[in-house]
């Protein structure tokens, strides 16, 4: 039911059950927001999208209240502006002083508010008991002095990872973000998952940097740095440097890591190409026994930190294939070794990733009876953006690099991973094979596929119905499991992936992405499988080589050793 | 006549007066009941309030002493502990009714003084001393030369329908509440009216709901009754947490069956099942009080399912609020019953529309709720015929502070403000000035001698920028010191603000550091110190305008009330403090100024050892000094001298 | 896992939110504190994160972490006490007790806290200990008071 109201002295159109805002971002009037997160249902917890209503006292938020027939609206009005600087100048107020030092210098979205209002002067001073950083965890560094209480990271961990590793302590003034008794992120349920990063309008919430490792490396003769990349930094380093075209990007990025002095750059697709061939392998059994399904997906990290610590019934059913990023830092050291001539415990991997889990998951592996480590360091695409800019890198003068090094091969099922649901399509197609001897078709999974948390899909494959459900959002997860201990028998394979709609949206990734922006690096993904010739795992000449010459058959790693891995449920604390 | 009473008795007050339409008795019915609410007595009858400010004045020692009395003197007589009929500075009270004889009622009656008191009264004496005064009755006879209550300044202007049986009956028994018409008007209700005629009913009295939003408590139910839902709730909200105001608790520790029926009705009229009464937990004396009154509901058939046989089920559950004064606000306390922290939500949606659980819930206060089974009994032009044109009925009022007389009253709208404060109050005492009235508790306004005039009422307040709150009212005379004051109630808002959004979390705790900054005394005296007090008053006024414009809920919204109106009506105490760093009242203790008097001190050096800045210089037996710019008027040293040679000014 | 807890779950049902404040008040009651390992249970009772629970407890007055005194005392703030001279009273009893109003001292005898209008405000300025009201109480009446406490402990 449509109406008209009068904002600013315009008559314009209103819809019932739109808010305020609605209408007025419908209509190009901007407000500015603080703890307003797309998607979620408005609080108003930071009053600064006020406006003046005719008729009703104080200002109203327009982020929650709904639009009403009579409505006289004004949105910048002295009033209105003048409340809106009191309410940030009350934020400085409390704040550090430490602009210039701090990792958000020039991203904050404090900042960015302070230029907006003109605020030239810290009116009021305030009194802050002095807090410690919490730096236990090995993915994400909290300094609860930089917080300004937005709570978006809270929403996010409660209603979107369903963990709540953080909460509110305290009240008024007091409040704190924390955890029970104070103690680190690290003891507790905190997955690592980084979306909390993502969403944090100041620096009080950054990621555990190893760019400092990584340029130590860089510089010690000794050493050979390589790098190896996820499916998603190609986008990630277009959007941020604007640059067209996603097929010479991913030979410009080559390019610029080469630069940046890595010896060898590796495209980690191809490590999951060899994961795909591994799981599938673990599935066809488990369909001829009937046991341990629903089989579940364990290439992330923050998902099986979750099975670890909250569910480890679900243990037995997580996939014991390790995840690309591990398989191939293991790859590369051995290849390197034979190849190079160097020693294990001089190449040194970086593996960039969208995702800042997997800066624990680096820790997890070793080479066996060493100190080796699969992977060194793990940087973020924040953190190799951030690094891109340290030396120097022009990308207008570079020259796209052809792809010259072993494991360049790769099928587009292993480029999906970055996408929730490209895991699960690549896997089936891959499993199809195995278990008929014929190829999927058509490939494409429509089911699987588009900006959703949650995509279910019944495949024929043989004389069989397999059921797929792939959920991201760690809280999606566990209604899922919720259902299938509610008495849900029938699926065979479940895709979890704790950052919602995939890695593509991970906590290493980007900030401020919104719906368009996912949906461009969706596209990109959807396009390369599009024109793509190898599009299947088991079609990828590099990987049947390698089970031909040094693997034998998929799923045969009975030491444990290089694919797959034992699961182990963590201590009670 | 104690709680347990028969059940023959029960089921004879519900048949012939629960039930009576009329509210004509035989004979020998009107003779029961007149035994039942003690009218009539067949031996004396011993009335002890024992509301919890009765307790603390000593009066459960009171009851120990008339129980001793009792025994040893051989006298047979029923003890009756009943709640507070409104006189707290004047408990413990004690009252006496001999068979025949009006009731006396005795004030101060502590444990000391009970064996002369009930002597007296025995003996057909009576004391000088103590009496307040005499309950008159139609068919007592009076004791000669004894005041009759109704004409004490403190009961004559006072109109009590809420309170008509705090004081007087029993809490802990129903048959009292009962033998005066209790229940009669849920049984009226549940039997003949719909819920939409309730609500008609409740709107046409313009009945105003009594925790200072003062929206039409008919119209608020209306609307809960008109979404559809499977599950809706009644809310009675008794969470009072405004220092200085104790109504609720006097309420439900004296008459708890009125707050029960109200509820009913309300439930019924909204289409709830069930209902929450959320009381602070450490109300203990009220809670028991009011577990057992619904037990005894419950077993008469007025809680529970198919009441009075028409269909109509209703569980009523007490919740206990976990101490936050936020949650008083009802957004907050909804969020506080669903098991989470006690944190206010945006309105709208109200939560008649969607509150507890995502159901439509009507919060009322407990107030407004006791003004209902009146309401349906007489009929809405009655209650109309009470107030003013536009706040009808009375307000229960708790005045406190430097008073002759404090406690809890109930008032007809329209009362004059100077009227509660002359007469109820009796004026201010030990001979001070009044200064100001502060109305509406810690977000509240000071209401200078000036604007005394205006009467008690939703408009007639607010033209004087003032609202009636839930009912506190505190007196101050000219030894309070405003600066002070405004600052101790921005400190009490700022512990117990929510901390959601940014205004009151933020907003409050500027105001409460310039606040400080203006009472304290600073390090060093420097001019630009001075200017910086005097920013931080301008401050004052820029925040408090932001914090009222763009808080979330009302505890925001009102935070900067009495600094404000401080700020209007003194600003030249503030000045005072500012440029003259000086507390003419005497309470901001860091401004006050030592001195020694040097024909007193003899060199004992006492203070120059304690004083923690060492700011006292002095030989042994030679008079000492204090250094002025080195003091910070702690106090430790007048505290210590023990030849008074310091004072201060 | 102790009765009291055993009790309480079978009283609240598992999974219900809303009966996250009464067990903790019950507790909080019988026990005079919450510790790591009761929130850790309530939480997997009610199924909820146990940092939300914490927050929960957090919140409130009535929930304590660390047990008052053998003998609480409570100096009413309220506004009739405040003007009845409560705070010079607070000041006293700390200086008295050697203790800052929200603390316990290293003894755990005594616990000291300032706390919010009583309703007895026509006797103020009122202290309770342990419970038991002294209206229009001075500061002489108090250290009498302590002073005999402290003796009978000795």
């Amino acid at each position: 039911m449509q109406f008209e109201i009068e904002v600013n002295d315009e008559h314009v159109i209103a819809r019932r059950g739109e808010t305020i805002k609605n209408v007025l971002d419908r209509i190009g009037v901007k407000v500015p927001t603080l703890c307003h997160i797309n998607g979620f249902t408005p609080t108003g917890n930071c009053r600064l999208c006020v406006v003046e209503v005719d008729g009703l006292p104080g200002l109203v938020p327009s982020c929650s209240h709904p639009v009403e027939e009579w409505m006289k609206i004004r949105t910048h009005t002295p009033r209105v502006l003048k409340a809106r600087k009191t309410l940030v100048e009350l934020l400085l107020a409390g704040h550090p002083n430490d602009c210039l030092y701090c990792e958000k210098n020039g991203r904050c979205e404090l900042q960015e508010l302070s230029y907006e209002m003109q605020i030239r002067e810290r009116k009021y001073q305030s009194r802050r008991i002095p807090v410690q950083i919490d730096k236990a965890c090995p993915s994400i560094e909290r300094d609860p002095a930089k917080c300004i209480l937005c709570e978006r990271c809270i929403r996010v961990c409660n209603e979107m990872i369903g963990v709540g590793a953080i909460e509110i302590i305290g009240r008024g003034s007091e409040s704190r973000i924390g955890t029970t008794y104070n103690k680190g992120l690290n003891t507790n349920a905190c997955v690592k998952c980084g979306q909390c990063i993502t969403v944090c309008p100041t620096g009080a919430l950054i990621e555990k940097t190893a760019i400092h490792t990584v340029l130590e490396a860089l510089n010690n003769p000794r050493l050979y740095p390589v790098v190896q990349f996820s499916p998603t930094l190609p986008a990630a380093i277009a959007e941020e440097f604007n640059l067209k075209s996603t097929k010479d990007v991913l030979n410009i990025v080559r390019a610029a890591m080469k630069k940046m002095g890595f010896r060898q750059v590796f495209d980690i697709s191809m490590a999951a190409d060899l994961t795909l061939m591994e799981e599938a392998a673990e599935i066809a059994e488990r369909i001829r026994t009937q046991e341990g399904l629903p089989f579940f997906t364990s290439c992330c990290p923050s998902w099986v930190r979750y099975v670890e610590e909250l569910k480890p019934v679900y243990l037995s059913s997580l996939s014991t294939t390790r995840s690309p990023q591990q398989i191939m830092g293991r790859m590369i050291k051995q290849y390197i070794t034979t190849s190079a001539g160097q020693k294990a415990e001089d190449v040194f991997v970086v593996s960039a990733m969208p995702c800042t889990a997997k800066k624990e998951e680096a820790g997890k592996d070793f080479i066996k009876d060493t100190q080796v480590p699969f992977v060194d360091a793990v940087l973020t695409n924040r953190e190799i953006i951030k690094l891109i800019h340290l030396m120097g890198i022009d990308f207008s003068f570079l020259e796209p690099e052809p792809e010259d090094s072993a494991f360049s091969i790769r099928s587009s099922s292993g480029k999906l991973f970055g996408m929730a649901g490209g895991h699960l399509e690549g896997l089936i197609r891959t499993l199809h094979f195995q278990m008929t001897g014929q190829e999927m078709n058509p490939l494409k999974i429509q089911d699987l596929r588009g900006l959703k948390t949650r995509k279910e899909a019944r495949i024929k494959i043989g004389k069989q119905i397999i059921n797929v459900v792939s959920v991201s959002g760690l809280a999606h997860a566990k209604h899922l499991l919720e259902e299938i201990e509610a008495g849900r028998r029938e699926i065979h394979i479940v895709e979890v992936m704790a950052c919602p709609y995939g890695c593509l949206n991970g906590g290493g990734q980007r900030q401020g992405a919104d719906e368009k922006s996912l949906k461009s690096r969706m596209k990109i993904l959807y396009d390369i499988d599009e024109e793509e010739i190898i599009k299947a795992a088991h079609k990828n000449p590099t990987i049947t080589g390698l089970y031909e010459n040094f693997l034998g058959k998929p799923n045969n790693d009975r030491d444990r050793e290089f694919l797959h891995v034992s699961r182990v449920a963590r201590q009670e604390k | 006549m104690t709680g347990s009473g028969t059940p023959k008795l029960t089921e004879f007050l519900v048949e012939k007066v629960v039930k009576n339409y009329s509210g004509i008795y035989d004979k020998s019915t009107a003779e029961l009941l007149s035994r039942v609410r003690r009218e009539k007595l067949s031996q004396p009858a011993i009335f002890i309030g024992m509301g919890s400010c009765g307790i603390t004045a000593g009066a459960d020692k009171t009851l120990k002493a008339v129980e001793t009395y009792l025994t040893e003197n051989k006298i047979k007589a029923d003890i009756i502990k009943v709640g507070c009929m409104g006189l707290c500075s004047a408990e413990p009270l004690l009252d006496v009714q001999l068979p025949g004889k009006t009731r006396l009622s005795f004030a101060n009656a502590t444990a000391g003084k009970v064996d002369d008191l009930l002597n007296s009264v025995f003996h057909h004496t009576l004391p000088h001393d103590n009496i307040l005064g005499q309950y008159r009755f139609h068919g007592h006879e009076e004791w000669p030369g004894i005041t009759s209550l109704e004409e004490l300044p403190f009961f004559g202007l006072q109109y009590r329908m809420v309170l008509k049986n705090t004081g007087i009956i029993s809490p802990e028994d129903i048959h009292d509440y009962l033998a005066r018409g209790g229940y009669k008007s849920l049984f009226k209700t549940v039997l003949n009216y719909t819920p939409e005629k309730v609500c008609e009913i409740v709107e046409q009295s313009e009945l105003r709901g009594r925790a200072g939003g003062g929206y039409l408590t008919g119209r608020k139910w209306l609307v809960a009754l008109e979404t559809g839902s499977d599950q809706k709730y009644l809310i009675c909200n008794a969470d009072e947490s405004d220092p200085g105001a104790y109504m609720d608790r006097t309420l439900l520790e004296g008459d708890p069956h009125r707050v029960i029926e109200g509820i009913a009705i309300a439930a019924y009229a909204i289409g709830a099942k069930k209902a929450y009464i959320y009381l602070r937990s450490d109300y203990k004396r009220a809670i028991v009080i009011l577990r057992d009154a619904i037990r005894q509901a419950r077993e008469c058939g007025f809680l529970g399912e198919n009441i009075f046989g028409s269909g109509f089920n209703l569980t009523v559950q007490i919740s206990q609020g976990a101490g936050a004064f936020v949650c008083g606000e009802e957004t907050a306390l909804i969020a506080s019953l669903e098991g989470g922290r006690g944190i206010p939500r945006e309105k709208p949606p109200f939560p008649a529309e969607k509150g507890l659980l995502g159901r439509p819930t009507v919060v009322n206060n407990i107030e407004t709720l006791a003004n209902v089974p009146a309401i349906l009994e007489n009929g809405p032009a009655w209650f109309k015929a009470i107030g003013t044109k536009t706040s009808k009925g009375t307000k229960v009022i708790c005045i406190s502070g430097k008073g002759v007389r404090t406690g809890v009253v109930e008032v007809p709208m329209g009362t004059r403000l100077i009227d509660i404060v002359n007469t109820l109050a009796g004026g201010i005492k030990n001979g001070k000035q009044l200064k100001a009235v502060l109305l509406g508790g810690p977000s509240g306004v000071f209401v200078p001698p000036q604007d005394l005039e205006t009467e008690i009422g939703f408009d007639t307040l607010q033209e004087i920028g003032a609202g009636i709150g839930i009912g506190g009212m505190v007196l101050l005379d000219e030894e309070t010191c405003m600066v002070s004051l405004s600052k101790y109630f921005m400190e009490f808002l700022q512990k117990e603000s929510c901390g959601k959004c940014i205004p009151c979390r933020e907003g409050t705790k500027r105001m409460l550091e310039i606040l400080e900054g203006i009472t304290r005394r600073p390090r060093e005296e420097s001019s630009h110190e001075t200017l910086e007090r005097f920013k931080g008053v301008v401050q004052l006024e820029n925040l408090a305008e932001v914090i009222r414009d763009t808080s979330l809920c009302g505890l925001g919204q009102n935070a900067p009330g009495p600094v404000l109106s401080s700020l209007k009506w003194f600003r030249e105490e503030y000045e005072e403090h500012i440029f003259d760093r000086r507390c003419a009242a005497g309470v901001c203790h860091d401004l006050r100024t030592f001195f020694i008097d040097v024909d007193l001190c003899n060199g004992c050096n006492i203070c120059q050892r304690k004083c923690p800045e060492n700011a006292i210089i002095g030989t042994v037996k030679m008079p000492h000094f204090i250094i002025e710019n080195k003091c910070t008027g702690c106090g430790i040293c007048f505290d210590s001298c023990k030849f008074n040679a310091i004072y201060f000014k | 896992m102790e009765q009291l807890l055993l009790d309480l779950f079978s009283k609240y049902p598992a999974g219900k939110k809303e009966g996250l404040i009464p067990i903790l008040q019950e507790i909080q009651e019988e026990k005079g504190s919450l510790t790591g390992e009761i929130l850790t249970a309530v939480a997997q009772h009610l199924e909820l994160p146990v940092n939300k629970v914490y927050g929960v407890a957090a919140f409130y007055n009535q929930f304590l972490f660390r047990p008052h005194g053998a003998f609480h005392i409570q100096v009413c703030d309220g506004t009739g006490c405040h003007l009845g001279g409560s705070v010079s009273l607070l000041t006293a009893v700390e200086k008295f007790l050697k203790i800052k109003a929200g603390n316990t001292s290293r003894d755990g005898q005594f616990s000291l806290e300032a706390v919010p209008c009583m309703g007895a405000c026509d006797q103020s300025p009122v202290i309770s200990i342990n419970g038991e009201r002294y209206p229009r109480i001075n500061e002489e009446e108090l250290r009498k008071i302590i002073g005999v406490i402290k003796e009978k402990k000795v």
